[in-house]
């Protein structure tokens, strides 16, 4: 039966009753109700469940859950603070970088994530970390004008 | 040409349009105000629902009260002074949540900010045969004005009876009724408090012409942003209703394959777990994902398969079951093309094909299904929530009026969700199991089980003058699609059929349905006869339309562009092309580069113009352009689905290869605001012109002539 294991999910602590080898995206939206994380493919190749793990954009969809354990994880439902968006979630809504959104959490995530590495990316760094992550509805430009945007303001937040 | 127009007219959506049956409307007045609380409500009216049956035919009873049979849309303020309307469409992306509450704001007079929008509900909503054929703007918009234009005299109606004056003397607007000789007023609120008033909209109201709106017209963002950048927005697979069980569906290994014999008793013997048979079908229910995948895994099932046709044979079956079938046909004709070819100074004949391309929207096909004392409830990601409802009752032996089909509004479609297929299983397993089932099709179901936008085989015969003047226009199009069949150019002799064939794989609607194969070979040909003609592409164009519209989006792009360029490097080149379709005008302009010794492909920049009428919400169609463009770089460049004897050898991301941002050049879209002519629907046309503009760049640039879809699905290939 299930190892008995505990999560770091957004700054909370979870014990974790889901096999070891279940995805880390079950466990986020099936045991603990994070399904902003979606699941569009399952092979790691959409980007849309994308979460951090300790800092870094992973898919977690091919990633079983007990290789997040002992490292912090944010999912989407992290990034907001006290009612104030994410820097990287307001320019998402501030350049109406969806259409049906689905893929926005992922692209959310992993644009968290190379900010966090990268305050100054250029456009290729920009799409070269988007480049796994699917858009459908065809909404690359405004993602694209997003981070730009975000990385203008979280440089302005940290002078 | 009207006994053409009408020969080729109906087929709006080949593979997956039927007939609505007869819908009884079940919600009673009382009942709606129950659950709207008190207020007004008025009901429109729709003034010509023949042609793509977006209402149910027959008549309907409000209960005891009957209601006009044509039924399509309400509204409803409330004694908040929120106003709510109420559609049948679905929100898929495309934004309409968001433009259909700016129109009834526009006409209402009153803040954006109170209207909500009510849709694809069945219980709640008007029926509707589906979001599809970009009927949604030109069909509800109207609508809705009309309702709002209502409740405004309606509103003005209850003040003048409050005051005890004549209405003609008040005026509504700020979300208020005014008296103006006294300045006194009422809110809408204050003026619904209390009242169950409702009407039927019986003949057409006038409503604020486009020149005159305020709130429509405007760069709105979308209604509930926030909730998608925060992830809240609940998708159907993210519903968790209590007791959920976790639905999975065995599949056949191949096509056409059906079940010989099973053994589920490993699955059975699993705790928690349901397993269900019934004939070909065999799923199973179980408290986790997990469970259920391994339970499904445990099944051991032998089918008989069926010899299927593969991708290489593809075109010349197409060919071979359509003259063998020739009284399926749609037939257009005018002139004489034998006369016209004969007397042609240039002639050319070629052959096009498209392949089979898949939807691939990111959310799966997904339901939730719920059981409750004989009724049940199915939460589905659907274009066509009203058909799903038919067809569970009739799977299920109910009544229609025991189904409720809800869609959240959904992670895109692109016409890829007009079937019931997940809602059918999902219910089927709850219904088993006493408890709700979710059923999540995976990546590889999505590839495999859905259907897709249909392969075709075109020919085109042609001949021009000297001038460049068409003379002679024959055009064939095995299987793909009657959509944007008709040639827009002058031509006095034409022949125009459509041949359809039985069903190889499970094909139906797709964005802009076969405008767009039918578009990649009438520009790609005019692309050549150009050539041919040794005119410019543009000139050649032009010389040969009539429709100004058509030559106004043509122009703006190629003026845009700065058409005709001049190449500057190896490997440059440039193209364009222009069509029509539901009511809209699209013309695109596009540079490639090509690297000749690596066949690498690289389109640089793309330039389009659309008219769709008046604009509702530049912003939202904007979005709505340029995704069409980005999404139509997939088909014209790199997609297509791999088949071999019923197997679908490519169904995931890593091998069905998708625009990513790296594909996605530097893109404009030109809008073209048109206040004269009524709004037309925006999801499809601005699809269908990418692929001929960047297929005649590519000419341009090498010399190479590519008449087959996907154009570079490994780069250029010698000669």
């Amino acid at each position: 039966m299930a190892k008995s294991i505990e999560l770091e999910v957004n700054g909370k602590r979870y014990p974790i009753s889901y096999p070891a080898d279940t995805s880390l995206l079950s466990v986020l939206r099936d045991e603990l109700g994070l399904t902003g994380s979606k699941y569009g493919c399952g092979e790691g190749q959409c980007g849309a469940c994308t979460v951090l793990i300790g800092g870094v954009p992973r898919r977690s969809c091919t990633i079983p859950v007990s290789a997040g354990v002992g490292k912090p994880i944010i999912t989407i439902e992290g990034l907001e603070k006290e009612g104030r968006l994410h820097p990287v979630q307001q320019a998402f809504l501030d350049a109406g970088a969806f259409q049906c959104a689905y893929c926005t959490s992922g692209m959310i995530m992993s644009s968290v994530g190379l900010l966090d590495a990268n305050a100054k990316p250029s456009d290729a760094e920009i799409v070269q970390s988007l480049q796994g992550n699917i858009c459908r509805c065809g909404t690359h430009p405004r993602v694209l004008d997003a981070v730009r945007h975000a990385a203008r303001m979280m440089q302005e937040h940290r002078q | 040409m009207s006994e053409r127009t009408q020969a080729l007219l109906p087929e709006p959506e080949r593979y997956e349009f039927r007939a609505a049956p007869i819908h009884h409307f079940d919600l009673a007045r009382r009942d709606f105000f129950k659950i709207l609380g008190a207020g007004i409500a008025v009901f429109t009216v729709a003034k010509d629902s023949s042609g793509m049956q977006e209402t149910a035919p027959g008549p309907r009873s409000f209960r005891n009260e009957e209601l006009p049979k044509e039924i399509t849309s309400w509204l409803h303020v409330g004694e908040d002074g929120m106003v709510t309307g109420f559609t049948g469409k679905a929100e898929i992306g495309q934004n309409i949540r968001t433009s259909l509450a700016q129109t009834i704001a526009d006409e209402l007079h009153i803040p954006f900010e109170s209207v909500r929008m009510v849709t694809a509900d069945t219980a709640l909503t008007p029926f509707d045969a589906g979001t599809f054929g970009s009927r949604t703007t030109p069909t509800m918009t109207p609508q809705f004005r009309r309702v709002a234009s209502a409740a405004r005299d309606l509103l003005i109606g209850v003040a003048a009876k409050e005051w005890n004056v004549a209405p003609e003397g008040l005026v509504a607007a700020d979300a208020k009724v005014t008296e103006p000789a006294s300045g006194r007023s009422l809110r809408y609120a204050e003026l619904a408090r209390g009242k169950t008033l409702a009407q039927n909209l019986p003949a057409e109201d006038p409503v604020t012409p486009a020149a005159e709106w305020n709130i429509a017209g405007k760069a709105l963002p979308k209604v509930d942003g926030r909730a998608f950048v925060t992830g809240k927005h609940q998708y159907t697979p993210d519903l968790r209703p209590a007791g959920l069980l976790y639905g999975k569906v065995l599949r056949p290994p191949s096509f056409g394959a059906t079940l010989n014999s099973c053994d589920d008793s490993a699955a059975k013997a699993m705790p928690g777990v349901f397993v269900v048979r019934d004939g070909d079908f065999v799923g199973v229910a179980a408290p986790s994902e997990h469970q259920a995948q391994n339970a499904l895994n445990s099944i051991r099932a032998q089918w008989k398969e069926v010899p299927q046709i593969s991708n290489r044979e593809l075109f010349t079956f197409l060919k071979e079951k359509a003259s063998a079938n020739p009284n399926d046909r749609r037939r257009g004709q005018k002139g004489s093309v034998e006369d016209g070819l004969a007397n042609a100074a240039h002639r050319l004949d070629a052959t096009y094909t498209v392949a089979f391309i898949a939807h691939a929207p990111l959310e799966p096909r997904a339901a939730v299904a719920q059981w409750t004392n004989g009724k049940l409830t199915v939460w589905t990601g659907t274009q066509r929530p009203f058909a799903n409802r038919n067809e569970l009752a009739a799977q299920f032996h109910i009544p229609e009026s025991s189904v409720r089909v809800i869609v959240p509004d959904t992670g895109s479609a692109y016409g890829g969700k007009h079937t019931s297929d997940a809602a059918l299983e999902a219910a089927r397993l709850a219904r088993a199991a006493g408890r709700p089932v979710k059923v999540v099709w995976t990546r590889e179901e999505e590839f495999t089980w859905a259907y897709f936008r249909p392969a075709g085989v075109i020919e085109i015969k042609s001949g021009i003058a000297v001038d460049g003047t068409l003379t002679a226009w024959e055009f064939h199009n095995y299987n793909s699609g009657s959509s944007g069949i008709e040639t827009p150019y002058v031509v006095s002799n034409q022949r125009i059929e459509f041949h359809s064939v039985p069903q190889i794989l499970r094909s139906g609607s797709y964005r802009g349905l076969a405008a767009t194969a039918n578009h990649f070979a009438r520009e790609t040909h005019m692309d050549a006869l150009a050539r041919t003609a040794q005119m410019d592409s543009l000139d050649f164009r032009l010389k040969n339309l009539a429709d100004p519209r058509m030559r106004a989006v043509l122009e703006a792009a190629a003026k845009s562009f700065g058409w005709p360029r001049k190449k500057s490097q190896e490997g440059q080149g440039f193209g364009l092309a222009v069509g029509s379709e539901k009511g809209s005008y699209v013309a695109t302009c596009a540079e490639v580069a090509v690297d000749r010794a690596s066949g690498a492909v690289r389109v640089v920049r793309l330039v389009e113009a659309f008219e769709c009428g008046a604009i509702v919400n530049p912003d939202g169609l904007r979005n709505q352009v340029v995704g069409a463009m980005i999404q139509g770089l997939g088909g014209a460049l790199f997609e297509a689905i791999e088949f071999e004897n019923g197997r679908i050898k490519n169904p995931h991301f890593a091998s069905y290869r998708v625009p990513r941002f790296r594909d996605v050049p530097e893109i404009e879209a030109i809008l073209l605001d048109r206040k004269d002519i009524p709004s037309a629907g925006a999801g499809e046309t601005p699809i269908m012109t990418v692929a001929p503009t960047i297929g005649n760049a590519i000419f341009d640039a090498t010399g190479v002539r590519l008449n087959s879809l996907p154009l570079v699905p490994n780069g250029l290939q010698r000669a």
